[in-house]
């Protein structure tokens, strides 16, 4: 079976500027990697190549299947109730009833019929998040999809993902800037810097994962940061 | 307590009329315009006028919608339109378009035709301006995420595109009647055998200043109303703006 993700030589550059400069990456089927990087490293701009929205590229670019993404910003349609933002995507009868489950797993079973105007960022991230999820696609690009949400939600926010991922199994490409989330997350994470996938790490520990866990690892992948723990902490 | 001043306008009004002070064929006092507005009530003149303007408001107002959406749309939505439409149509909206009166009257005659020509070129160009920039606001993200929502050219259109140049819309909508009933008032100065206008130029031949003001005050109070229905149909269209 063909990786659902396939990059190859993968270049983009807006006028002289290079951004990503060189990337491999096979995503398997039912994988889940992390994507790492500092601002403007080009992690959106990625994502935007995998969700077919950029074709100015050079290199190979395939993705197969139904794809779909959560931006970093929620592009909520605002004259659709948030539970009709939600049925957007699904082209069915029942999208009602469908959304409704949707938003009940993001935590926001009271919002199906407030305007995406009314909602705080985190309530328009998650219904963002319920958006991409419920489509059940075979590659699932979240563009960090938690980060304005405080620790208690993004924590259940978390296990929903899991839980949907451990479900229908898409390929999954998380843009993050939390090490723990990775590594709590992902088979596999990424770094990205100066266009190029600087490092890879296999996270091999056994599911659910718990935050103590993951400790030594992170050690690890924050060097690759560029951030040294000892004088950090 | 924003009464106050406008009362004591009218009482002032009256005031000086039944001192002489304002002579009737300068103006009428309030009283006998609004005993006047009750007698072209009673023998339905006003209603009669009425029906004849407000006929043409209509008329001219959905040719001049017709087309100003047609263009708007087509220069909003291909951008072939714009580089074909877009200049031409910016560079005539500069002309005021009342000032194309005599032509009208040259290619139309004095009959109906350039009244309707005259509220339609009124409505046309707004209708135009605010639905093509509405169309050009549109948030691109928004539109990608409809994208790979699975939604084709024709479906982001209708589901996206078109709702956000809505709000711009309705404000080139109350802009485009404002400019009708404008338009309606200098076109009926035109040689007008009905309608409000001919009313009104008929009670001046007589020095009636009293039926003059009635005229005056109905199209004020036909364009109050037309702007009232506008900003209703904002509210229910636009309650998503609600924050
Ligand atoms: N349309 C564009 N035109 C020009 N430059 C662009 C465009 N889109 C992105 N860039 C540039 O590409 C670089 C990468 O942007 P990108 O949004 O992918 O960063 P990012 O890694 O997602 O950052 P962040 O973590 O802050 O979201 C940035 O320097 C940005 O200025
Ligand atoms: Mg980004």
């Amino acid at each position: 079976m063909a990786n659902p993700v396939s990059l190859r030589g993968l270049r983009k550059a807006f006028g002289a500027r290079t951004v990503l400069d060189g990337i491999d990456l096979e995503i398997a089927p039912g994988e889940f990697v992390a994507l790492l990087g500092r601002s403007g490293c080009g992690k959106s701009t990625l994502l935007r190549i995998l969700a077919g929205l950029d074709r100015e590229i050079d290199g190979e670019a395939r993705v197969s299947g139904a794809v779909s993404i959560a931006f970093q910003q929620p592009r909520l349609l605002p004259w659709r109730k948030v539970w009709r933002n939600i049925a957007l995507g699904l082209h069915k009868p029942d999208g009602r009833s469908i959304a409704l489950k949707a938003l009940q797993e993001v935590r926001l079973p009271d919002h199906a019929d407030a305007w995406p105007l009314t909602l705080s960022g985190g309530e328009a991230q998650r219904v963002s998040l319920a958006r991409a999820l419920v489509r059940e696609p075979d590659v699932l690009l979240l563009d960090e999809p938690f980060g304005a949400l405080d620790a208690l939600t993004r924590l259940a926010m978390h296990h929903l993902v899991e839980d949907l991922w451990a479900r229908h199994r898409p390929a999954v490409l998380l843009v993050t800037h939390d090490v723990d989330e990775a590594l709590l997350l992902a088979d596999r994470i990424l770094v990205l810097d100066e266009g190029r996938i600087v490092a890879t790490h296999h996270v091999d520990l056994p599911r659910p994962r718990r935050r103590a866990s993951v400790v030594e690892q992170r050690t690890r992948v924050l060097a690759d940061l560029g951030v040294d723990v000892e004088t950090a902490a | 307590m924003r009464w106050i001043s406008p009362v004591a306008l009218v009482l002032l009004w009256q005031l000086a009329s039944s001192t002489g002070v304002l002579p009737p064929e300068k103006l009428a006092s309030p009283l006998t315009v609004a005993q006047s507005a009750g007698e072209l009530i009673a023998d339905g003149q006003l209603a009669d006028a009425f029906v004849v303007s407000l006929g043409r408001v209509f008329f001219g107002f959905l040719i001049g919608g017709i087309i100003g959406v047609a263009l708007g749309l087509v220069s909003g939505l291909s951008r072939w339109g714009e580089t074909l439409l877009d200049p031409p149509v910016q560079m005539l909206r500069t002309l005021p378009h009342l000032g194309l009166i005599p032509l009208f009257i040259l290619w139309f005659g004095i009959g109906e035709e350039p009244k309707l020509a005259l509220v339609a070129a009124g409505v046309a160009f707004p209708l135009y301006l605010n639905l093509h920039a509405g169309i050009r606001q549109t948030d691109p993200g928004l539109v990608e995420a409809a994208k790979v929502l699975g939604y084709s050219r024709i479906e982001r259109i209708v589901h996206v595109v078109l709702p956000s140049a809505v709000p711009q819309t309705l404000v080139g909508l109350r802009i485009a009647l404002g400019t009708a009933w404008l338009s309606l008032i200098v076109g009926e100065q035109i040689n007008a055998d009905a309608g409000l206008g001919f009313l009104i130029n008929n009670a001046r031949e007589f020095l009636r200043t009293d039926v003059v003001v009635v005229g005056l005050v109905v199209y004020a109070l036909l364009g109050l109303t037309t702007d009232a229905l506008v900003r209703l149909l904002e509210r229910r269209v636009l309650r998503w703006r609600t924050r």
